[in-house]
């Protein structure tokens, strides 16, 4: 039987590879009880960290791959924060709905870390709005790129066993 | 954080008018802080909760003198006299009522 749907290929991207640098930001950093400006080089006092971008709250990718790290229990091997073009106000309320206390998210409305880290996603059908592609990137204590990982393929889901593989070989 | 690490940790709320007027005083004393952002509802408000008894913003911790207080009367008193040059004391005759 045919199945009748489509899985968009994602054209080529140009992201931060392994072994090279990962670009610096600051952005509020949410977490169940507030948020700030948060340099990702605090997060790097308490490797490995694990950046996670993921497509907007309230989409069903974002709480599909929140839920799947929560029951894989990342945090006990690294900082793991999200990184979405959501607002502030719309990652609390994903925090709070789906339980996510041992994680943090970032709020980048403009983009520009996802653009810093070449994993754009021009977003069909809404106008003006372009968000990250999902993407997994395991740093190191100085900021270096362990792994890597950008969806080809939307909608595509993290290789979850292979970033858990990435921690353990750190 | 060692580089980036303020003494003054303000808890507001997005365009709060009282919190505002705290960092107004706080630009003026030309004082880092760090901006600690909590929501509408008091009753997601615990962090605060914890720290100074109320769910009321704005509120301060600095670990410069140990202090943790809200009303933002009572903090732009309290900055002033701490920070500021000379006794300008005068402020704190500001009602403290209608805070957010």
């Amino acid at each position: 039987m045919d199945l009748e749907f489509d899985i968009v290929d994602l054209p080529e991207d140009d992201h931060v590879a392994e072994g090279e640098q990962a670009p610096g930001f600051t952005r509020p950093l949410v977490n169940e009880e507030y948020w700030e400006d948060v340099p990702l080089a605090e997060l790097l006092e308490q490797p490995p960290v694990v950046l996670v971008f993921h497509p907007m709250d309230g989409s069903f990718p974002a709480t599909y791959v929140w839920n799947e790290i929560d029951d894989r229990e990342w945090h006990e091997a690294a900082t793991v924060v999200g990184v979405s073009i959501a607002t502030p106000y719309a990652h609390k309320r994903l925090i709070e709905e789906e339980a996510l206390a041992d994680y943090r998210l970032y709020s980048d409305p403009g983009n520009d870390v996802a653009r810093e880290y070449g994993v754009v996603h021009d977003l069909d059908g809404m106008a003006g709005i372009e968000e990250p592609r999902p993407a997994v990137f395991v740093l190191d204590g100085d900021g270096v790129v362990d792994y890597a990982w950008v969806a080809g393929e939307w909608p595509e889901f993290p290789p979850y066993d292979e970033v858990e593989d990435a921690l353990a070989s750190l | 954080m060692s580089t980036n690490d303020p003494s003054i940790t303000l808890y507001r709320l997005q365009a709060c008018p009282f919190c505002e007027r705290v960092v107004r005083v706080l630009h003026d004393l030309d004082l880092e802080y760090r901006s600690r952002f909590v929501e509408p509802l008091h009753s997601r408000r615990n962090a605060v909760k914890r720290l100074t008894g109320a769910r009321t913003v704005p509120a301060i911790v600095d670990k410069n003198t140990g202090v943790t207080m809200s009303e933002s009367a009572r903090i732009v008193e309290y900055l002033e006299r701490t920070y500021g040059e000379g006794a300008t004391a005068e402020t704190a005759t500001d009602r403290a009522g209608g805070e957010a």
